[in-house]
């Protein structure tokens, strides 16, 4: 690959949204987002609950659909009609606030169905790229274990290997870490900074100010549907603008 | 169910309890009046002659089986859990057998039959269940997707047919589609009417199983499958249906149970099974009560083995659940 193309590339948007508004019956979850990210970007949206954060980044890969707006991935514009959904989904990872890894399956198993399933890797070369994976988040010892056998903080990484083995474009986080005891957080944390400094590009819904400071490019706040503030880490922690997000920063830094 | 740690006074042990018991007893006993009964009989060195014994026979004959009644449950009161279950049981067995016995059947009639009661009677019942469970299943599991799914189409002719099956009558449905085929020109043999009447007929209730297995399933592993670009057949095959499958199977098992007893019904086209030889085999000698007994016990017996089967199946996915 030429100099040029790289370049370019560096430069492509990942992700684009412009004047995205979605409703749920009359209420309004959505009003007017306007957000882009480029290739290797990591983004922080936080926000309280119930300020349309995670559906947001739901509407990323159409798990939530917008009415309003366009949301772009990867130049492919998301919207009802579309045929390839499924190969669109393929390039964009997702972990939950609740795993959801598949209770039936191994770890292993968990990790090879997306790549031989959808993706056409033959099982051996799936295993391999599974254990690589499972390495890279530091279990693969685990890989022949159920998940109901593994702690909160096991089962979120095995989420992040799962979807990291299908090589995705982008990666999409929501509350990765709201759902683990706290002894736990770090553990996924570290693993998400590692894949942050390996140049993935990262959306992450999260409260974890740490992580947002330490990795984000820009932090995104909003409320009630809408984008209030976005700033890098420093500014907006240090220097915050508008009233909302100094009164959210000292609710949840007071402790 | 829960079980409490602190355990109360029995009530068998309290005084009044045990009185009003014994009173709630003698009423029945009397209103039934047990002196014409072989208790009668025992007792008529005291009342003489049951027939003229009158309200004195009437009264005495109720209170001794009402004492025996009230004193039977206060002494097995004492013994460990497993032993009540054991004697209840035994006692329950023995009434029924007593009241089998009351028919005078003749055991030789009953032995000379039973062969051909099994190996004709018992087979085509247990052939014809399990060749419909497995249809019924079939059908189910289209069904319940169907239900589920948002084509229109689909969800009528499933709704549909799920309301209609399950609103008639099986011995209905049997009739119909027995005597309705050859209307429309397609004649069909006792055997298959048979088995697609109750093929349809628990389908339909098993689409409802099979649809309410499926919903359970969180929607957090449909997002999770769809979000790797798993298309819907894919999730639906090796993502929901794995998981739903345990949850499907013990409510299965029971409809098959279900199913083995309700196959009575295709006796009625002339299916020999079990239910069909019970009522026709005696017919000659008058020997109706024998035949319907030995169908009776065989019924059972079966049903009991199946039901110890279930509690295993169940077990085991339980064991497998915990995992």
């Amino acid at each position: 690959m030429s100099n040029d193309i790289q370049n370019a590339a560096a430069d492509k948007l990942v992700i684009s949204m412009e004047g995205v508004s979605k409703w749920f019956g009359s209420f309004q979850v959505l009003e007017d987002i306007n957000l882009s990210v480029k290739q290797g970007e990591r983004i922080v949206i936080c926000g309280p609950s119930g300020s349309g954060k995670s559906t947001l980044i739901r509407c990323l890969n159409r798990l939530e659909a917008h009415q309003e707006g366009t949301i772009r991935v990867d130049g492919i514009e998301m919207h009802e009609k579309m045929k390839n959904i499924d190969e669109v989904r393929q390039d964009i990872g997702m972990v939950f606030q609740h795993f959801n890894l598949f209770p039936h399956m191994t770890v292993l198993e968990n990790c090879m169905a997306g790549p031989n399933w959808v993706r056409g890797v033959p099982k051996s070369e799936a295993k391999e790229r599974a254990m690589a994976m499972l390495t890279r988040v530091k279990i693969p010892e685990q890989a022949d274990k159920y998940p109901s056998q593994l702690s909160g903080g096991q089962q979120q990484r095995v989420a992040i290997a799962r979807s990291l083995c299908m090589e995705p474009k982008v990666m999409l986080f929501d509350e990765p870490t709201s759902a683990l005891d706290p002894e736990m957080v770090a553990e996924v944390l570290d693993t998400m900074v590692e894949l942050a400094e390996s140049g993935m590009t990262m959306i992450c819904v999260t409260h974890e100010m740490g992580f947002a400071r330490k990795v984000g490019d820009l932090v995104v706040f909003m409320d009630e549907g809408k984008i209030v503030e976005r700033n890098n880490p420093t500014d907006f922690f240090d220097n915050p603008q508008s009233e909302r997000t100094k009164l959210f920063l000292s609710q949840i830094l007071s402790h | 169910m829960y079980p409490d740690t602190v355990i109360g006074e029995k009530l068998i042990r309290k005084p009044g309890f045990l009185l009003g018991l014994l009173a709630i007893a003698f009423l029945a006993f009397f209103t039934f009046n047990m002196a014409d009964t072989i208790i009668g009989e025992f007792l008529r060195p005291v009342i003489g002659e049951p027939q003229e014994s009158g309200l004195f026979g009437r009264s005495a004959a109720a209170l001794v089986l009402s004492i025996l009644f009230v004193g039977n449950l206060l002494v097995i009161s004492f013994f460990h859990i497993k032993v009540q279950i054991g004697i209840v049981w035994l006692q329950l067995l023995l009434l029924f057998m007593a009241f089998f016995y009351s028919f005078d059947l003749k055991l030789s009639f009953i032995q000379s039959k039973i062969g051909f009661m099994i190996t004709q009677g018992l087979f085509t019942t247990l052939y014809i269940s399990a060749v419909s469970i497995m249809i019924a299943s079939a059908i189910a599991i289209v069904g319940a997707v169907a239900k589920l799914s948002n084509n229109g189409v689909a969800f009528a002719i499933a709704s549909f047919y799920t309301s209609l099956f399950r609103g008639l009558p099986l011995l209905m449905q049997v009739f119909l589609i027995y005597m309705g085929l050859p209307q429309i020109g397609y004649v069909i043999d006792a055997v298959p009417a048979g088995i697609i009447a109750l093929s349809l007929c628990y389908g339909a209730y098993m689409t409802e199983i099979f649809r309410a297995g499926i919903q359970s399933i969180p929607r957090g592993q449909w997002e999770a499958s769809r979000s790797q670009g798993f298309k819907f057949g894919l999730t639906m095959r090796r993502i929901i249906l794995p998981q739903a499958v345990p949850l499907i199977i013990p409510p299965t098992g029971n409809q098959f149970i279900a199913m083995l007893k309700d196959s009575s019904l295709v006796s009625v086209i002339g299916v020999w099974e079990l239910m069909f030889l019970a009522r026709t085999l005696g017919q000659k000698d008058f020997r109706h009560m024998e035949m319907l007994i030995t169908a009776a016990l065989i019924y059972w017996c079966m049903t009991m083995v199946l039901e110890v089967i279930q509690s295993r199946i169940e077990k085991h996915y339980r064991q497998k659940g915990a995992r």
